[in-house]
């Protein structure tokens, strides 16, 4: 049985584009070697952590979503582990709402990047879209 | 004898009226919470970056466990900070 997933990476601010570029396609190839299917993939580019990770302020973020056993995420996550580049990670596995949703920032996306660039590595892409489909913008009233 | 001025209620009549809190989830039927969108999660922080309970946004407790997990979940990634002071 299948199951999706999606997984969030932290690749150290150190690498080089190319780096990024191989790291990425390792995981890619792992995933795809260990009888999985690529979904969808995000690269979100350089952006700022919260706070510190081992000691850098700032992170290369990569979002994979694929399809595999249940099995396999303990072996990723293992390689994510062994990986000296990799500074967080964090898989999920996806609901039939999480999935559902996916699909509709998926399409938010490459509507909003659709007449120049193919969205799956279109860095701008993935922070802009508002993902929230019809949330009322109205503020809760908080009362402290 | 009492002037109509200098009548004083122990409680003042209270004049506003209470709007009514509700869940924003239930409301716009939004099933699945994103923790990859942390501008939509600080609406449930406070300024130092705590959770804020349900009694202040009126969030249904189905959907509190939900903000909360993806909240957390997004701290992990260090999308939102763990501790901080002026979050807004």
């Amino acid at each position: 049985m299948f199951k999706q997933y999606e997984t969030v990476f932290i690749a150290t601010p150190v690498l080089s584009e190319a780096q990024m570029k191989e790291a990425v396609a390792k995981y890619v190839t792992f995933i795809k070697d260990n009888g999985g299917e690529i979904v969808h993939q995000e690269d979100w580019g350089l952006r700022k952590l919260a706070y510190p990770i081992q000691k850098k302020t700032t992170g290369f973020y990569h979002l994979i979503e694929f399809r595999a056993e249940p099995e396999f995420i303990a072996n990723l996550e293992t390689q994510y582990k062994r990986d000296e580049r990799i500074i967080r990670f964090h898989t999920i596995s996806m609901d039939k709402h999480a999935i559902a949703y996916a699909e509709r920032r998926r399409n938010k996306i490459s509507e909003a990047a659709a007449p120049t660039a193919e969205p799956k590595t279109d860095r701008k892409a993935a922070p802009k879209v508002e993902p929230m489909v019809d949330v009322d913008e109205e503020e809760t009233t908080v009362n402290e | 004898m009492a002037q109509q001025d200098d009548i004083r209620y122990l409680n003042p009549p209270t004049v506003d009226i209470k709007k009514k809190k509700y869940c924003r989830f239930k409301k716009a039927g939004i099933k699945y919470i994103d923790y990859k969108d942390a501008e939509f999660l600080k609406k449930f922080l406070n300024e130092q970056g705590k959770i804020l309970p349900r009694r202040l946004t009126g969030t249904s407790l189905k959907y509190q466990k939900k903000v909360a997990q993806a909240i957390k979940r997004a701290r992990h990634i260090a999308l939102l900070p763990y501790v901080t002071d002026l979050l807004k």
